[in-house]
């Protein structure tokens, strides 16, 4: 489709700017004015309309299309809390940070403190706050109160954090941001981190481990409070990446297991839209003696009821320009209060009970490599299947045609052609089913016409794209 | 009250195909004493108990006071186009773009967004935006470490107090020091600035217009910079780059800023964007999502996450950064924004905010024992100098509904009675006039 700079016509115009009712004041110097006006496009609001609303058209979304990304928890936006994230729009963040402006905020403040001890009860952490932007901006921010919890214990020496091979990149990549050495654990042949390896690798340089439970294959590890005594042992903390939360509401909370830190993604696990790529928004809990280093400011309940804004001065600082993203966290909140207990209960139990259906029916055709009772999502093999030239990217680009968006493919790192598949609680019997038929029809296709695989997709506006060209001719804007 | 749509029949024949007993059986893997101790939220609500209950709080939330309040959040007019477009579902439930050919309309809008952010700038290459201005102005002393392989930066204290804070805690842990330079008066003191860079520095961060509302240009800043191998970084508000010179043309190396007012509501803090833009040599270094043109087998225009090979998901912890989110709703925002005012369009609007803010300074200014603090070129926000507290003055004003400005004795020591004050398009004569009179009641009367 065209570019909307392309769609341009000198002298269109799609906003009038209200006419002034000030005076014309004199202009700017010559050396602080733009030479020329910036090269905007000129549409009529209708060109503008058509423009974005065919756009939108090419894209999947949960609204149009099943959404089984694994690690991504792609579950059903309500549409009451689309509605309900809208109401604050018009409240100005720096009206909280002005003398007299506290009483004017009440509400969205008491919002905040809301969520913020819902979460704390939902993961068993003591004290939470809202500031990170998204899943990994809580990471680095919930290392950073690591770090600041060590230094202030005059333990200097830590400078390692350790994650196992199947984390998510970006636990280390934020323990790196937060100034650590990274050691990577391998998984056991059992699915998760291994044990003995681990055991050798704590020590007393070791500041803290990274990880997620339910792993990212789905598993629930047995082993997982022993991982954490065996941390406590050593001196060092224990960090839960809460991106596969949505399996265990009401059924396990990571700070009864022993975990010191938590994020939580607010865009997974509680339903608010991802957006193409965003906003999320990355709370973090934290127990006990590292609340005192939470970022600045938090939202304190006083004795009367209210609610105000405090510093918080052996904090790590701020982490993000206010309270974090207001708007998600209003989703969240509504979230949250409408499922109430039992409602969020029943979330994990349909999600394990999908994601176990779609494992039972599927592992004929594909290679399960760790058969067990699995959580919120399982992991394929696309390896039966690489043997008449299939790979997983195919399957998935065979998926596209048949109406479904693909399944994560080639992650978790440590299983060979992985396709990762996460149905969620929202997705009814009738929808995974015509997704199975679809898989053991591509697994079919392998064996019969592999060509067909490898064409797809065909009925998308553009077909499989070139991306190490895309790499190497680094075009990303228009001339 | 969930969204879950399996019935009994469903759950128990799918119990069957699985050959699990009970629901309660998958949980099986989680030994007992894991299991939560306490769970205690209250059960659920309605669709309609939620929505009063919402209501509630969203009563208590300052939305009718006229906000003469800016400090790098704008409360700027959206047009109707935004709200309908963005949210449309396709965009706004679709997820991050990996599969490219089921999402070249979040991937071709960003690549929009990409574009529209290096001409606002004067740059060569964006990314698909960051998490927000502060996190921006983070991510570009980041960046001005690893390309020039250096452990200090120069930031000037008239850049945003919040986004200091942000970039100093950013590099507390990679010992790398932010060297902070006060002002002069109440603007950047170039001079200062410049005596402060040596071989050491990574990058000078200034902020256009700065803190204090002051618009300054910074070509020999630039030029002092490049003599010793640095950086300069330029935080910018994009409204102002409607009239104003920009980044690239002050000879910038890395533009950033705050995307809210390209179209975001001001919404209590978010969720906003970033913009990080730099020149094309430098474009491997920058953190976070990029979008690329390429083509399909038949030749047909598409477009991919690009330069992947410095993410997180690829490189780990040696990644660029760790950014797995853009703020891709936002940013498509500020894009939409940015198409429907058009080159005239954003022209005429950022000289309506330069016209109203020149006015205000005149009347305000000229209110009894009110001085201007900030004396070189402003935008549409300028600093006051109060005979007294300004937080008192500000308080006593919001009482008759007027948020008259943001009292700087919270940011910048000694400054008690300094008040900065903001005026955009959405403000009119009457309120700017009304502002006066209530300025002058709350000092005299």
């Amino acid at each position: 489709m065209e570019l909307i700079f392309e769609r341009s016509v000198s002298g269109r115009c799609g906003v009038r700017v209200p006419l002034s009712d000030v005076p014309k004041a004199p202009p700017l110097s010559e050396a602080l004015r733009r030479k020329e006006p910036v090269r905007l496009p000129e549409v009529s609001e209708l060109d503008l309309v058509r423009h974005y609303t065919n756009l939108s058209r090419m894209n999947f979304s949960v609204d149009t299309n099943f959404y089984p990304l694994g690690s991504c928890t792609m579950k059903y936006n309500s549409k009451i809390n689309e509605n309900v994230g809208g109401l604050f729009a018009g409240c100005h963040p720096v009206l909280a940070l002005i003398p007299g402006g506290e009483s004017l905020v009440q509400g969205p403040l008491s919002l905040i403190h809301g969520l913020e001890r819902q979460l704390a009860e939902i993961t068993g952490m003591d004290e939470v706050t809202t500031q990170p932007l998204a899943g990994a901006h809580g990471e680095m921010t919930g290392i950073m109160v690591i770090a600041a919890y060590h230094k202030a214990r005059g333990d200097n020496k830590r400078k390692y954090v350790i994650v196992p091979d199947s984390s998510h990149g970006t636990n280390p990549a934020s323990a790196a941001m937060a100034g650590y050495e990274i050691v990577t654990v391998p998984t056991a042949p059992y699915g998760d981190m291994d044990l003995d390896l681990y055991r050798k690798a704590m020590n007393e340089e070791v500041a803290a481990v990274m990880l997620t439970c339910p792993n990212t294959l789905g598993l629930f590890n047995p082993h997982i409070a022993e991982i954490c005594a065996i941390a406590h042992e050593a001196g060092a903390l224990t960090y839960y990446d809460g991106a596969n939360l949505n399996a265990i509401l009401g059924k396990v909370r990571p700070g009864d297991v022993g975990f010191d830190v938590i994020h939580v993604n607010l865009h997974k696990t509680f339903s608010t839209p991802h957006g193409g790529g965003g906003p999320g928004s990355g709370p973090i809990g934290v127990r006990g003696d590292l609340v005192r280093y939470l970022p600045t400011p938090r939202v304190v309940r006083r004795e009367d009821g209210s609610f105000t804004v405090e510093d918080h001065p052996e904090g790590i600082g701020r982490v993000s320009d206010f309270f974090g993203n207001f708007g998600i966290m209003a989703r969240a909140y509504a979230y949250i209060t409408m499922l109430g207990r039992e409602g969020l209960i029943e979330v994990s139990e349909q999600a394990v009970l999908n994601a176990n259906y779609m494992m039972a029916r599927l592992k004929e055709e594909y290679e399960l490599p760790f058969d067990q009772t699995c959580m919120h999502e399982c992991v394929f093999s696309a390896a039966r299947q690489v043997e008449h030239g299939v790979h997983a990217i195919d399957v998935a680009k065979y998926l596209v045609d048949r109406g479904f968006h693909p399944p994560t493919v080639y992650f978790p790192l440590n299983v060979k052609e992985a396709i990762m598949i996460e149905p969620t609680e929202t997705e009814s019997r009738q929808t995974m089913d015509a997704f199975i038929e679809v898989m053991l029809e591509a697994a079919r296709l392998a064996r019969e016409n592999p060509e067909r695989l490898h064409e797809a997709p065909v009925t998308t506006p553009v077909g499989r794209l070139d991306e190490t060209r895309a790499a190497r001719a680094q075009q990303v804007c228009c001339e | 009250m969930g969204y879950c749509p399996n019935t009994p029949d469903d759950i128990r024949e799918m119990l069957a195909v699985i050959g699990a007993g009970s629901v309660e059986e998958l949980f099986s893997s989680i030994p007992a004493d894991l299991r939560a101790r306490s769970f205690d939220l209250p059960p659920g609500m309605s669709e309609l108990e939620l929505t009063r209950h919402m209501k509630e709080k969203a009563a208590a939330c300052g939305a009718d006071v006229v906000p003469f309040i800016g400090g790098g959040i704008y409360d700027h007019f959206i047009p109707a186009a935004v709200d309908h477009l963005a949210s449309r579902a396709e965009f706004y439930t679709a997820y991050t773009p990996y599969q490219p050919e089921c999402a070249q309309g979040t991937l071709q809008a960003l690549y929009e967004y990409q574009s529209t952010i290096c001409r606002l700038t004067g740059m060569e290459a964006s990314n698909a935006s960051l998490y927000d201005g502060g996190t921006a102005v983070a991510e570009a002393a980041l960046m001005s470490l690893r390309i020039t392989e250096r452990h200090k930066v120069i930031l000037d204290a008239s850049v945003n107090p919040l986004h200091r804070e942000i970039v100093t805690g950013y590099l507390h842990g990679l010992s790398a020091e932010a060297v902070q330079v006060e002002p002069k008066g109440c603007a950047s003191d170039l001079d200062r600035l410049m005596a402060a860079i040596d071989g050491e520095t990574a990058a000078v961060i200034v902020q256009s217009p700065d803190f204090f509302g002051n618009v300054q240009d910074f070509r020999s800043l630039a030029q002092k910079a490049h003599e010793h191998e640095a950086l300069l970084i330029v935080s910018c508000y994009p409204i102002a780059l409607g009239l104003v010179a920009s980044p690239g043309e002050m000879g910038a190396d890395i533009a950033v800023g705050e995307g809210q007012s390209l179209g975001n509501p001001v919404s209590f803090g978010g969720p906003y964007f970033g913009f990080i833009a730099t020149r094309k040599r430098f474009i491997r270094n920058l953190p976070g999502r990029i979008v690329g043109e390429t083509i399909d087998h038949q030749a047909r225009r598409g477009f991919v996450l690009t330069l992947q090979a410095r993410e997180q998901h690829i490189k780990r912890h040696k990644a660029t950064s760790n950014i797995c989110s853009n703020q891709s709703l936002c940013a498509l925002r500020g894009l939409i924004f940015c198409a429907a005012l058009g080159k005239k369009g954003f022209e005429e609007l950022a000289l309506l905010n330069y016209d109203k803010a020149q006015y205000a300074k005149s009347v305000l200014g000229s209110v009894k024992g009110v001085d201007l603090l900030t004396k070189c070129a402003t935008f549409n926000e300028f600093t006051l100098s109060l005979p007294t507290d300004a937080s008192e003055v500000v308080q006593r004003i919001l009482e008759k509904g007027v948020a008259a400005g943001v009292p700087l004795g919270r940011y910048y020591q000694g400054m008690e009675k300094a008040l900065l004050v903001t005026v955009t398009e959405k403000r009119s004569k009457d309120e700017i006039d009304r502002l006066a009179v209530l300025l002058e009641e709350a000092l005299w009367s």
